[in-house]
């Protein structure tokens, strides 16, 4: 098998000039998809039966709690990716992941607490889902706590990426756990609208804001990748063309 | 117009959580930009400094 | 057998120091649980702050809620595995500490016995130190915020289980923080997110032994979360503290 990618992946010029070129192109589309998803999530979707067009918040909730948990997962991989190969540049995507994974985590929270309020009549709720939300807040900062925490970036690279690893175990274990809990408890049901029972019309501009946000964090990965490179490989020589250019 | 403002009454709800959503998006490009400014600055100050034309 | 002129590895008499290679994993292990346990026992007061702590923060509950048993039985599970976590995680500090301040883990690491063993040993030292104590006060604490009295086996049965999994998964936290200056809170940031499913089925198995319901299910995951810890963590604690060792 061909190899050659794996390991031109590896190199930091390479990536630089990679993530230079891609960007435009995953900043572009998602820009398109997040607007036409807006249009047929606000304008083009009928109003739900039971929740009228309070539901549209999913359209900005679900996107963000989908990020929050797909960032986790992007940075746990590339940090055992740099763990296990000794890649630095997956170490450095896996640090530009935590604070863009951060953000939507709290987006994902506030706007689950906005829309628990007239649903459930709540800002907050000890649910499943948000309190699994919560905790994964919390692997992440603790994930960049460790980062700020330790000077020599080596050494910061490879604790994190433990953390970030023994992280993941913990997401289904912290979300199943807190499920039999709340099974046992028999709690308030929660809002679920299943997407097999979702029209169309409701569906895909949830689909088209799902990819939309995923394009957007491939844009951002990549620019705050190469801001990383950067600030890594102070000394290099191809740094020179790489800016000259 | 209005009605589509409105939300069907669910209105303070439904636009902060939109805002919020697109406050984060705007954080994160405004952030992730202004890192990699910096770093280029950064990186051009110190080639200028050791005496190599960037 | 010259091994009076090598630098003494374990802190033990040189009649007992042998070569690393001829000393079995176990032998390693059995000497770096001893040891631990000698030096804690020299400095008794360190032990004790702990279960203080837990007894202090037990009665804050019935200062801040109510003195009446019938309501206080009602956050009795709570507030005993909130009191067992947050000391726990004190008495995580004096984990990898001193050692790491005077060179040795650096000695373990390098000894050429398995660092897992090792750490699991000393984990298990800090158990027998910290967390075992904990277990045999959880009793007495449930008691003193309305726990019944056939309850108190169930309870003490979870805290010992709950307690494992939390000294085990202690042991990363306190191995990726080993270098970091004023660390603490930063340690409690890592630890408590991994101890979160030990909190939640711990106190789970004392609320349903406090309604003398069926107990043995909640016992049954604790356990199975102990043995999870049991497998992994000790691997993860190793890496960790090489990596903070480089």
């Amino acid at each position: 098998m061909n190899f050659t990618w794996f390991h031109r992946l590896g190199s930091p010029p390479y990536v630089y000039a990679l993530a230079e070129r891609l960007t435009p192109w995953f900043a572009w589309s998602a820009a398109l998809l997040i607007l036409a998803g807006l249009y047929g999530g606000l304008v083009l979707a009928p109003p739900d039966y039971q929740q009228g067009d309070g539901f549209r918040i999913i359209y900005v909730h679900a996107p963000s709690a989908w990020m929050s948990l797909m960032v986790y997962t992007s940075m746990a991989l590339a940090a055992a990716v740099g763990l296990i190969w000794r890649i630095k540049v997956a170490h450095a995507a896996a640090a530009a992941c935590a604070p863009v994974g951060a953000s939507f985590t709290v987006a994902a929270l506030v706007t689950g607490s906005l829309w628990g309020q007239p649903m459930w009549g709540t800002y907050w709720q000890w649910d499943p889902r948000l309190t699994s939300e919560l905790v994964l807040l919390f692997l992440y900062l603790g994930y960049m706590g460790l980062r700020a925490g330790i000077e020599d970036t080596q050494r910061a690279d490879r604790a994190s990426a433990v953390l970030a690893v023994v992280g993941i175990i913990n997401v289904p274990v912290i979300h199943y756990s807190v499920t039999w809990w709340n099974s046992l408890h028999q709690a308030p049901t929660v809002m679920r609208l299943a997407k097999s029972a979702m029209p169309p019309s409701m569906l895909v501009p949830l689909l088209m804001m799902l990819l939309g946000f995923t394009l957007f964090f491939g844009a951002v990965l990549l620019v705050r990748l190469r801001a990383e490179i950067l600030t890594r490989e102070r000394t290099s020589q191809w740094i020179r063309e790489a800016l000259g250019a | 117009m209005m009605e589509f403002l409105d939300m069907g009454g669910y209105a303070a709800f439904v636009w902060p959580a939109y805002a919020i959503t697109f406050a984060v998006i705007a954080a994160n490009i405004i952030w992730a930009r202004r890192l990699l400014r910096q770093a280029q600055a950064s990186a051009r100050r110190r080639l200028a400094a050791r005496g190599e034309q960037p | 057998m010259s091994a009076g002129s090598a630098p003494s590895v374990l802190g033990l008499p040189a009649s007992l120091e042998t070569p690393a290679a001829a000393v079995s994993a176990w032998a390693a292990a059995r000497l770096a649980l001893q040891r631990d346990l000698t030096l804690a026992f020299r400095k008794p007061a360190q032990l004790l702050q702990p279960l203080a702590f837990f007894a202090l923060v037990t009665m804050l509950f019935p200062l801040a809620i109510s003195p009446e048993l019938s309501q206080l039985r009602l956050v009795a599970p709570g507030a005993i595995w909130a009191a067992a976590l947050l000391a726990s995680l004190l008495a995580l500090e004096f984990l990898f500490r001193d050692d790491a301040q005077d060179g040795t883990l650096e000695q373990y690491a390098l000894s050429g016995q398995s660092l897992t063993t090792l750490l699991f040993a000393k984990t298990t030292a800090h158990w027998l130190l910290t967390g075992l104590p904990l277990a045999c006060m959880a009793p007495i604490a449930a008691l003193s915020l309305g726990a019944p009295a056939p309850a108190l086996g169930a309870i003490t049965a979870a805290v010992v289980l709950g307690s494992v999994t939390l000294s085990l998964v202690g042991s990363i936290g306190a191995g990726l923080t080993l270098n970091i200056k004023r660390s603490s809170a930063l340690l409690s940031l890592l630890t408590l997110p991994l101890s979160l499913p030990v909190l939640i089925f711990g106190a789970r198995a004392t609320q349903v032994a406090i309604a003398g319901g069926p107990v043995l299910a909640p016992l049954e995951l604790l356990a199975a979360l102990a043995v999870l810890g049991v497998t992994l963590a000790p691997l993860a604690a190793a890496a960790a503290v090489r990596i903070s060792l480089e």
